[in-house]
């Protein structure tokens, strides 16, 4: 069987890529900023939205790059990174979890994102 | 063994990666009307092309299904263009442009929530446009700043005096002008904006 090229979200594309579920994901573990990371490189046989999604990941990558880069809904993205990271093939580094860890206040956050765009 | 050619890179590659360290993406939304020149900031202080995505928009139909008794809905998709800024090693700011009219405004709710703040784009020409976007950032309490691109072919110059008043904008949200196209612009539009942010955020800080 030849796949098609992947295209932008046709009901039918979105059925053959999640299997068929289109439950909302949850959004807090993959918001749009989150950022992804693969743990293992891809393996034959995989799904290759998955090959894709580990390919791009060997760098961290935002959900929303990793949409715009496989032309797809974010909704379809998220479900897609749900199996990986269920499966233990990525990591997924939440916005701010950094930030709330070490218990840093906002103006401290705001403070380095204000230093980082004098800098530009 | 494999010869050094065989070993180059297939194609140069069409994306540049963030640092291996960077750990926490961080959003700010540029929301204006059509054509003000959201994908025009975000390109000029972006340090990649900027990208096209989109997310489903489902939305409850007008009507009741004669059939069914229920409100039926339609899904469509809406498109929205993002940039990206590397602030440090591990923070990295994604610009989000996002359209301001009535319809998309649930599209919001559910894809910006968590962003630092807002700035709302506008076109003179056109400031009911604004309007909206105002109101609801008002509503939903996500800081933000005015900045109006000038276009050369705007016969009616306003003062940001003129345009505040217009808007209804209360003194204490920076109102500011820019050239969408230029990066400096651009840049001092974002600092203004964080600016903004962290006073309001010191300020809370010290009263809780
Ligand atoms: N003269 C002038 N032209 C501008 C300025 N900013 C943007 N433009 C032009 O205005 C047009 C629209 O700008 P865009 O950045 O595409 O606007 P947008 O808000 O992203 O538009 P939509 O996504 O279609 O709603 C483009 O042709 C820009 O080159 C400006 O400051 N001055
Ligand atoms: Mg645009």
């Amino acid at each position: 069987m030849t796949r098609r090229p992947v295209d932008t979200g046709s009901p039918d594309r979105l059925y053959t890529v999640t299997g068929g579920r289109s439950h909302t994901a949850d959004t807090t573990v993959f918001d749009l900023v989150t950022l992804v990371v693969s743990e293992c490189d891809p393996t034959p046989g995989m799904q290759s939205e998955h090959v894709r999604i580990l390919t791009l990941c060997r760098h961290p990558a935002a959900v929303v790059e990793i949409a715009a880069e496989l032309r797809m809904p974010i909704t379809v993205v998220r479900i897609l990174l749900e199996d990986l990271l269920a499966a233990g093939r990525i990591t997924a580094r939440r916005p701010r979890a950094a930030a709330a860890a070490a218990d840093l206040p906002e103006s401290a956050l705001l403070k380095e994102v204000l230093h980082g765009l004098r800098n530009l | 063994m494999d010869s050094a050619i065989s070993e180059a890179p297939a194609q140069a590659p069409e994306r540049t990666p963030l640092a291996d360290a960077a750990d926490t993406g961080l959003k700010i939304v540029i929301v204006g009307g059509f054509g003000v020149g959201k994908t025009t900031l975000v390109r000029s202080v972006s340090e990649i092309r900027p990208l096209n995505t989109e997310e489903y928009m489902t939305q409850a139909g007008v009507g009741v299904d004669e059939t069914t008794g229920l409100a039926h809905k339609t899904t469509t998709t809406v498109a929205f263009d993002f940039g990206r800024i590397s602030l440090n090693e591990t923070k990295v700011l994604y610009l989000f442009g996002a359209p301001g009219q009535e319809r998309f405004w649930f599209l919001w709710d559910r894809l910006f929530s968590g962003t630092l703040g807002a700035v709302v784009l506008v076109d003179t020409r056109r400031m009911s446009d604004s309007w909206y976007a105002i109101d609801r950032l008002e509503h939903h309490r996500t800081p933000f700043v005015v900045a109006v691109n000038r276009f050369d072919d705007d016969a009616a110059y306003h003062s940001l005096d003129e345009i505040r008043q217009a808007l209804a904008l209360p003194g204490h949200i920076p109102l500011l002008d820019c050239d969408a196209r230029v990066r400096s612009d651009g840049k001092r539009v974002l600092i203004t904006l964080v600016d903004h942010l962290y006073k309001l955020a010191l300020a809370q800080e010290t009263t809780t």
